[in-house]
């Protein structure tokens, strides 16, 4: 159960894998999410889906080594399995109806922005798709998201690949020279949603924002994925994890996000040298 | 010659100042000769009050007897015919509020240990029992059971024992439901309930894990698969706050969410990653059974200063008796009539305290209770780092959402009938949280196991 399949390095810190998970690729959809362990004993944790294949019955997640579980989870192979897969949860995004629309990635969201870039274009919606990287060495998904929209803009922080600014230059760039969207679909750290939702507000333009907090079964039981939603609270397991960007308190949403941040750092450290003293 | 003695035998426990310190389990259990002379203070009653007060009707004077007579074995099978979790029971049922409650030797004294002895007969078979359980023969049917809490659980092996072959489907990557990651390990041991359902595994139950019921799989395509009856048990659902400044700030847990990290992810181990805060100073909010369990929790976990903040007076308290007992005993500080009205940040976001006033008893109201109010200019700072809200839970939506013509009432619990767990949906039944909001474990037993009758009698009645 729950096999590796493929495993594909895309940089330095983020990572592919293509899991064996029939009955979720049965039902996964673009915007919804899974939860897994690498390990018996490890964490659970949530990762949106970045692809899927129905008939081989398998889920592709891309993920940032940032912590202890994803630390371990890299350093399963192909062949290897994963503890538990469970999925798909939360809601699906809403494409219905949608005739153009911004797709904005940041970083590794890009890997949750794409198969939403993907659905729509798929369906005949124009696709305008702004992805944003540090820098060069961080870009992933270009080619996928080439093929999965009309328009590509590429922005990176220091200039090195594409446009040199931050996503929401490109799109306040394109809302100024005329295009119409019928929504913005931002996707990314919390700060570039939080700001992408701030200017689309000027605008008027309605922005779905993909949330992605600290949780636990997924599935409404723990409360932890809380967050503020038009003043009201919502759980982004069952509620989410996609939200109308204009509504979300992002400062709070940032604040709970930073709640485990030691502790994080101790576990990856601890981790890290696990794996360190095994190599030596 | 009855044993005439006014007052339970004991049960030995962990030393408080000790057990506060561990996760391991506080009650030790009775020696064979303090359970026979327990059973002993049975008058054997012809009438037997206790076992109307049991909800799933344990021949309690008829297992008490055996016992008395030192046959462990005989009274852990009568105890079996009627329950599927006695050695679970035995230790979370509310015995003073069931059986105990009924127990003639109440009126003069304290009613016989009936709760204690059900837990010594089910460890002791569990020490002992060699062999597993014989398969029974399939009659061809296939059922679903979703959720393995104490709800499925007990309807999956009911079912199984009458030849169904049963999948249960859990949402969690492990099988038990509140069993494992809500009651803690030193109430119950997480290796009695593993043993429970090792022992359902043998019977022929199969149990799927990581299946989320109404997203991985629908009930509908559950009967599309083949399942010709389907019984949800799944539990109380999400945690309810307060509505209070503050409750999104860090340090502030629901109980589901402090005890699913400490219980089922094991976060009080040092080699498990899960994390955790170890706070000094921790309230919790509430005053049932699961408020006294995270308040005990919090206290193992090395907190200096527990409290429990409830609104009414100890007369009012939800919680068991035991528990309330218990958790003073560990040093818990109970500020009763005492109400959150915000939880205040710290400069980086964490809790650094939480506003309370204080209250009193007014006229009763609608549940019979006196309801409390605020006293004027009463408002005072609690000093602490943490905040664990168990006020309850409301339904889980997953499959309410995704399975036309289910109905449900307007606090979204599933209608379901009280003898049979039937719903709106033919083939569909019922019971547990899921049907009545947070109750029991022996409750929701006792609804999975009535299901089991009423789905047997369903799927004969097509045949």
């Amino acid at each position: 159960m729950y096999s590796i399949v493929r495993k594909k390095q895309l940089n330095e810190t983020v990572m592919l894998m293509e899991i064996l998970a029939p009955q979720v690729a049965k039902k996964a959809e673009p915007g919804q999410f899974i939860i897994l362990r690498a390990t018996e004993d490890g964490e659970r944790i949530p990762l949106t889906v970045a692809d899927y294949d129905r008939e081989k019955g398998t889920v592709t997640i891309i993920f940032q080594i940032v912590g202890a579980t994803t630390k371990v989870l890299s350093t399963l192979n192909e062949g290897d399995s994963l503890a538990d897969f469970v999925g798909p949860l939360g809601r699906a995004t809403k494409t219905e109806g949608l005739k153009k629309v911004a797709v904005v990635g940041g970083g590794v969201g890009c890997a949750i922005a794409y198969p939403v870039a993907k659905k729509l274009h798929g369906q005949g919606c124009e696709v305008h798709a702004i992805v944003g990287f540090r820098n060069r060495d961080l870009v992933i998904l270009e080619d996928e998201f080439r093929a999965a929209s009309d328009k590509l803009v590429m922005m990176s922080d220091d200039g090195s690949v594409g446009e040199k600014g931050l996503v929401t230059d490109a799109l306040k760039r394109l809302i100024e020279s005329g295009e119409q969207y019928d929504e913005v679909i931002a996707i990314g750290p919390l700060i570039m949603m939080k700001f992408v939702s701030k200017l689309t507000k000027e605008y008027n333009i309605p922005t779905v924002v993909s949330m992605n907090p600290i949780m636990i079964d997924g599935t409404g039981m723990c409360g932890g994925c809380r967050l503020s939603v038009g003043g009201e609270m919502k759980f982004a397991c069952v509620d989410g994890p996609e939200f109308d960007g204009h509504q979300v308190d992002f400062d709070e949403a940032m604040d709970r996000a930073s709640m485990y941040k030691d502790f994080e750092r101790h576990a990856y450290e601890k981790t890290c040298n696990l794996f360190q003293r095994e190599v030596e | 010659m009855p044993n005439m003695s006014p007052v339970k035998n004991e049960m030995p426990s962990q030393a408080p100042d000790v057990r506060n310190k561990n996760f391991d389990e506080v009650a030790l259990g009775y020696a064979p000769e303090t359970a026979i002379e327990e059973a002993k203070r049975c008058l054997n009653c012809k009438h037997k009050p206790c076992v109307g007060g049991c909800p799933v009707k344990i021949h309690i004077p008829a297992f008490i007897e055996k016992m008395a007579e030192g046959d462990f074995e005989g009274a852990y099978q009568i105890i079996s015919e009627a329950s599927s979790l006695p050695a679970v029971c035995g230790r979370v049922c509310p015995q003073e509020n069931q059986c105990e409650k009924y127990c003639v030797r109440g009126i003069k004294g304290e009613p016989v240990a009936i709760g204690r002895l059900e837990r010594f007969a089910a460890d002791y078979h569990n020490a002992r029992v060699t062999g597993k359980p014989q398969k029974p023969e399939s009659n061809g049917h296939r059922v679903a059971v979703v959720g393995s809490g104490p709800a499925g659980l007990a309807c999956a092996g009911d079912l199984a024992k009458k030849g169904y072959e049963v999948t249960v489907f859990e949402a969690l990557h492990l099988a038990g439901g509140v069993l494992v990651y809500g009651i803690p390990e030193f109430r119950l041991p997480k290796a009695i309930v593993q043993k429970e359902i090792d022992t359902l595994k043998e019977l022929g139950v199969s149990i799927e894990t990581n299946v989320v019921i109404g997203r991985t799989v629908s009930i509908d395509e559950l009967f599309e698969d083949g399942f010709e009856a389907v019984f949800i048990g799944t539990g109380a659902g999400l945690p309810k706050f307060m509505g209070i400044p503050g409750e999104n700030l860090k340090g502030v847990y629901s109980a589901n969410e402090f005890l699913t990290r400490i219980n089922l992810m094991k976060a009080y181990q040092d080699e498990r990653t899960t994390p955790i805060m170890h706070a000094k100073r921790v309230a919790v909010v509430g005053g049932g059974n699961v408020a006294m369990d995270a308040a005990r929790c919090a206290k193992r976990l090395g907190a200096e200063e527990v409290y429990i903040v409830y609104r009414r007076s100890l007369e009012e308290l939800p919680a068991r008796k035991e528990e309330v007992e218990h958790a003073m005993e560990e040093g818990i500080i109970f500020k009763l009539l005492c109400n959150p009205v915000g939880i205040l940040p710290d400069e980086t976001r964490f809790v650094s305290g939480m506003k309370c006033v204080e209250m009193e008893l007014g006229e009763p109201d609608a549940s019979g209770r006196r309801r409390p109010v605020v006293k004027e200019n009463s408002e005072f700072v609690l000093d602490v780092d943490a905040v664990v809200m168990s006020i309850g839970t409301s339904p889980n939506p997953l499959i309410k959402d995704t399975t036309e013509g289910l109905d449900v009432k307007a606090w979204g619990g599933i209608v379901a009938e009280e003898e049979t767990g039937k719903t709106s949906r033919e083939g569909v039944f019922a019971g547990g949280d899921a049907v009545t909001g947070a109750a029991t474990v022996i409750l929701a037993m006792g609804a999975g196991k009535d299901a089991a009758k009423a789905m047997d009698a369903y799927i004969k009645s097509k045949e």
